[in-house]
């Protein structure tokens, strides 16, 4: 505890104080008789401006502002998984025990609790020398997740001990070291580190690997790399938020970090009651395991709002340094954004445009660029996909925050309010997404799920985008009069529309997996190829229409995957239907020339 | 604490402007008295060493600087609570407007309110039959959702609310209540709320709030909250379920922008403060169930949308906040549907884990999907048949025709006092969706196809699709 400043004003979250010489910049603060959590954000002179990521009703001039001596940080170490915090870390499960239902101000709780046991196995013995990154002890975090004790960046030397094996406290030292010059340093069980700063890694690779969501329209047609980042804009009632959730759940990271940043909380709320019964489709585990929840609910203060986003990557990051793939939702970034205008707004600072500070674009480039596909310090391979909703006003996606965002990312699965409408879900717009991974990734698609997995992506997205200019005539002067290989056209795009690109979030069709999705698609691009070669022989569309095997695959998604026979068996009948239909109309045109 | 200073340094508008005072505290609240002695309550908006301003709720017509003198209590808003609040109607700022007097005893909280841990919730999974259509199949209300209505000057916005207020299965409950914060309300509403929600004899589970067109604007800060406080008592403290109707939210955001300019702060979009979304949420996240409670407070905040317009601040960013909305239409009202309920914007968020099996019917889910559909389709073929004629349309087309109106004229279309079964409604969508042809029903399962769309009928009218 430092020399105490006072409080000359308070406005909103933003409170000047005076005495303030000792401190430094983005130092954390106690302010006020409630000893509310703050952090410095301007010096100047005497003064300081500090925001307050508490509601600072009550607080009074004069009050004393205590300096913590070190900036907003995390604690890192086992107990992180299956957890809840709020915006700056604190423990919301230990908060509701202490405090009850509602959340209280000026509560000092450890973010991980220093008294839990936990089972440790040493990796290193006395004598062993060791850098910063190296993993030197391994917990049994959940039965998921091996939790990797590392020597904090920076921290290297000789072992000079080291805890042995079994069950010791969170508090409690894992190993002492001797360094270089002779100084004794400690690797903690649980260690912090200040959210604003990136962990530092060895090297950034290039993320050539997908990160597989079970959403057909992600996996087939705009693929995530693991380390890649990629964006959800729209508006409301678009479907963002169930769209992280489904990413939440079903995608293949090690880890998942769910931020919930100014949003719902009832929300929170179903991730809490949910994870832990769902199951992980790879190893049957509750999904709760490999989860870490921030919430900072929008009635929660602003400043805790803004600081959420960093909390959240500090635990990602922490998790790639051990090796592992780290998948981060962000819902919404917009919510962050117009933090970062309300406190620049109470700071009188001059806008750039629509209210939003100058520096957004950084503050955006800065978030993105802490994810990537690495070698840790320690030499193993980690990575974080960042997946960041974005929340446009009216859905506008030419407002600043999609605008900025859009020039950071590499992926953008824009949401499509007229999708959403006619209950399309997930809304993600076929014309107006992309996916710059798609390249990078094919290689590890070809040869893992399906070797024929670009050609077929590329005719679903031709497809697609051929059918969009059909649609314009359709509106225009109806289907009618359409030449029949336009109408069939509009009839594979809309099975793709209702059979592959749909999928429910709720029920069987939830989750599938990538050989599946494709299996479809090749049925469905296999009877476009055909019957676009007997219309060009002059086979008439109305008996392929008819076909009841096109029934058929427009609801294949519902059949589960564990029978693969189902596809093949449909695939064989719907092309002999089709060789029938084309056999008949020979005969027919054979005998009855009448017809002309 | 509480010393009294006379004298201000200025006042304008709402705003009284002192030195500084020592240990002012933040969002406290001041007893503002004139030189004939009437008082009046105001709340502090900034403090700083060298100035205090002060905000008068009730205005600061005929304050002088030099008169006026003010007390600060060292607390914030507050209001007293107690089960005798039932049955009671309070001004905006929480004064008795009956005859009966002050609540007396009970418990005081201030109105800011905390906000509930996620972890102390339960999520939300209850159903509530409105015993309208409309809402119970497609927009399904969950007791502990806050589920506005959009809506524009001229619609039917309040007697809509009504009839979810007075039919809720819930209502004539013991332990239901209903409070209502009039936001800058004109008086003939407040008197039709007043009498259509008394009527049925529930008056005595009522608590009226009400802050009229014609009340000081500064005073509309504070009446949602009032509400919200007391929900919140008569729901976790007392264990009832809470219906909390809050109407205008637009006028209520009006004032927020009049006191954000008069303050001098930096605007956002449309002149409203940056912090809009923040204080909006703030009222409305005051919604939902406690896991160690026994009560819930379920919010239908309603809203005009300025020129109804859906992305104006107010609605769009209350549709960021709220789980879903219920908008209303314009043209459904012109021709004479009531409930005039534009299906196709609106959502009910929480209904997906409200529905189906153990909660309404299994085939609810489907069913839901398929109408919302296929009734999106309806537009594209209306306005299609708008510019190459109905006559022109083939037959799969011809058939959408026909259920979009079958759909509003059945469907939608209900009497104002009209309570129907969710089994009742769900039938009816099933009949609707029979006349489609089978193709044209994607979001059906093939199990659906077969338990509910008879084979055969539809699909031959329609003839697209003969099935053998």
């Amino acid at each position: 505890m430092r020399a105490a400043g006072r409080i000359v004003s308070v406005n909103g979250p933003v409170l000047r104080a005076s005495g303030m010489r000792e401190f430094s910049m983005r130092e954390m603060v106690h302010a006020g008789k409630l000893s509310l959590l703050g952090e410095i954000i301007r010096l100047d002179g005497d003064e300081a401006v500090i925001q307050v990521f508490e509601e600072t009703a009550g607080l009074r001039t004069g009050e004393p502002v205590v300096g913590a001596g070190a900036p907003l940080s995390m604690s890192l170490g086992p107990g992180l998984l299956g957890s809840i915090f709020d915006g700056i870390g604190r423990p919301l499960r230990k908060l509701l025990e202490k405090e009850g239902s509602f959340v209280s101000r000026g509560v000092n709780i450890p973010q991980l609790d220093p008294d839990a046991s936990w089972d440790v196995t040493p990796l290193g013995k006395v004598g062993d020398v060791v850098t910063g990154g190296t993993p030197i002890a391994t917990v049994r975090e959940t039965s998921l997740v091996e939790h990797r004790i590392l020597t904090p960046p920076g921290v290297e030397g000789e072992i000079l001990s080291i805890l042995p094996a079994g069950f010791h406290r969170g508090s409690e030292t894992v190993a002492r070291l001797r360094d270089g010059r002779g100084r004794e340093r400690v690797v903690p069980m649980i260690s912090s580190w200040p959210v604003r700063t990136a962990r530092p890694v060895a090297e950034r690779l290039l993320p050539d690997e997908p990160l597989l969501t079970g959403q057909r329209v992600i996996d087939g047609l705009f693929p995530l790399s693991k380390g890649g980042v990629s964006a959800i804009p729209g508006g409301f009632g678009t479907g963002k938020t169930v769209t992280q959730h489904q990413l939440a759940k079903w995608s293949d990271a090690h880890i998942v970090v769910y931020i919930g940043c100014g949003e719902r909380g009832n929300e929170m709320t179903q991730v809490l009651e949910e994870f832990p019964v769902l199951e992980d489709p790879r190893s049957g585990k509750p999904l709760m395991e490999r989860t870490v929840l921030i919430a900072n609910t929008s009635n929660m203060p602003v400043a805790a709002r803004e600081a959420s986003i960093y909390t959240g990557i500090t635990i990602a990051e922490y998790y790639r340094d051990m090796g592992y793939d780290v998948a981060l939702m962000a819902d919404s970034t917009s919510r962050w954004a117009e933090a970062l205008r309300e406190i620049s707004g109470r700071l009188g600072e001059i806008p750039a445009e629509e209210g939003f500070p100058a520096y957004l674009p950084t503050r955006i480039a800065e978030f993105y660029e802490r994810a990537g596909k690495v070698t840790t310090l320690g030499g193993t391979r980690g990575s974080i996909s960042i997946i960041g909703a974005v929340s446009p006003p009216g859905g506008d996606f030419t407002e600043p925050v999609t605008r900025h965002t859009k020039r950071f990312i590499r992926c953008f699965w824009a949401l499509d309010q007229q999708l959403a409408r006619s209950r399309h879900f997930p809304a993600i717009s076929w014309t107006d997404s992309y996916s710059e991974y798609g390249d990078e990734v094919k290689t590890w698609y070809e040869a893992n799920v399906d070797a024929a997995w670009t050609s077929l992506r590329d005719r679903a997205r031709a497809l697609l985008a051929e059918d969009d200019s059909i649609q314009q005539i359709i509106r225009l002067v109806g289907e009618d009069v359409l030449p029949d290989d336009q109408k069939l056209t509009a009839l594979t795009a809309s099975l793709l529309k209702n059979g592959y690109l749909q999928q429910g979030a709720f029920g069987p069709d939830s989750y599938c997996p990538p050989r599946k999705g494709i299996a479809i698609l090749d049925i469905m691009i296999g009877f476009h190829e055909r019957a676009k070669g007997m219309i060009a022989r002059g086979c008439p569309l109305s008996p392929l229409r008819k076909m009841d095997e096109l029934v058929e695959l427009a609801h294949l998604r519902e059949l589960p995957w564990d029978k693969p026979e189902a596809f093949d068996d449909l695939k064989r009948r719907l092309v002999k239907r089709m060789m029938e239909i084309d056999r008949e109309r020979l005969a027919t045109r054979a005998t009855g020339s009448v017809r002309l | 604490m509480s010393t009294e200073y006379v004298g201000v340094n200025s006042i304008s508008g709402p705003f009284l402007m002192l030195g500084g005072i020592p240990h002012a505290g933040y969002d406290e609240i001041v007893e503002v008295r004139s030189q004939d002695g009437t008082s009046r309550t105001g709340r502090v908006v900034l403090v700083s060493e060298k100035a205090t301003l002060v905000q008068v709720f009730a205005g600061t017509e005929g304050l002088s600087p030099a008169g006026t003198s003010v007390r600060f209590t060292g607390r914030e808003l507050e209001i007293a609570l107690s089960p005798a609040m039932l049955g009671r109607t309070f001004s905006g700022l929480g004064e008795p407007l009956d005859d009966c007097g002050p609540v007396l005893g009970g418990v005081r909280r201030p109105v800011g309110g905390a906000a509930i841990n996620p972890m102390g919730r339960e999520y939300p999974r209850d159903f509530i039959s409105t015993g309208v259509s409309s809402i119970d199949v497609l927009l399904t209300l969950i007791r502990g959702q806050k589920l506005p209505i959009f809506s524009g000057n001229g619609l039917p916005h309040n007697a809509l609310a009504v009839q979810i207020a007075t039919q809720s299965k819930l209502a004539g409950a013991e332990n239901f209540a209903v409070v209502f914060a009039g936001i800058g309300i004109k008086h003939d509403d407040a008197a039709y709320f007043r009498d259509r929600l008394t009527a049925g004899g529930h008056g005595g589970n009522l608590v009226l709030f009400l802050n009229l067109a014609d009340d000081p604007p500064v005073e509309r800060i504070a009446t949602p909250r009032l509400a919200l406080t007391t929900a919140e008592y008569l729901a976790f403290d007392l264990g009832m379920h809470v219906l909390v109707i809050m109407t205008d939210m637009t006028s209520y955001c009006e004032a927020l922008r009049e006191l954000s300019v008069a303050k001098g702060e930096v605007p956002s979009r449309k002149g409203y403060p940056s912090y809009l979304y923040s204080d909006l949420a703030s009222l409305y996240e005051r919604a939902g169930v406690l896991r160690n409670g026994r009560g819930s407070v379920t919010q239908i905040p309603i809203l005009t949308m300025p020129n109804d317009d859906i992305t104006h601040p107010i609605p769009d960013l209350t549709g960021f906040i709220t789980e879903g909305q219920i908008v209303l239409s314009r043209d459904l009202e012109a021709r004479r549907i009531y409930p005039p309920v534009e299906i196709l914007p609106s959502l009910s968020r929480l209904m997906k884990d409200g529905i189906g099996k153990g909660y309404t019917r299994d085939d609810h889910p489907n069913l839901a999907g398929q109408l919302f559909a296929s009734y999106s389709r309806v537009h594209e073929v209306r306005a299609l048949a708008s510019v190459v004629g109905a006559d022109e349309l083939g037959k799969a087309d011809q058939a959408s025709l026909a259920f979009g109106d079958a759909f509003e004229r059945g469907f939608l279309s209900q009497g104002a006092a009209e309570n129907r079964e969710i089994g009742q409604s769900l039938d009816m969508g099933w009949e609707l969706l029979s006349k489609l042809p089978v193709q044209e029903l994607s979001h059906l399962s093939m199990e659906d196809l077969e338990r509910f769309i008879k084979k055969g009928s539809g699909a031959d009218d329609a003839g697209a699709q003969a099935r053998p």
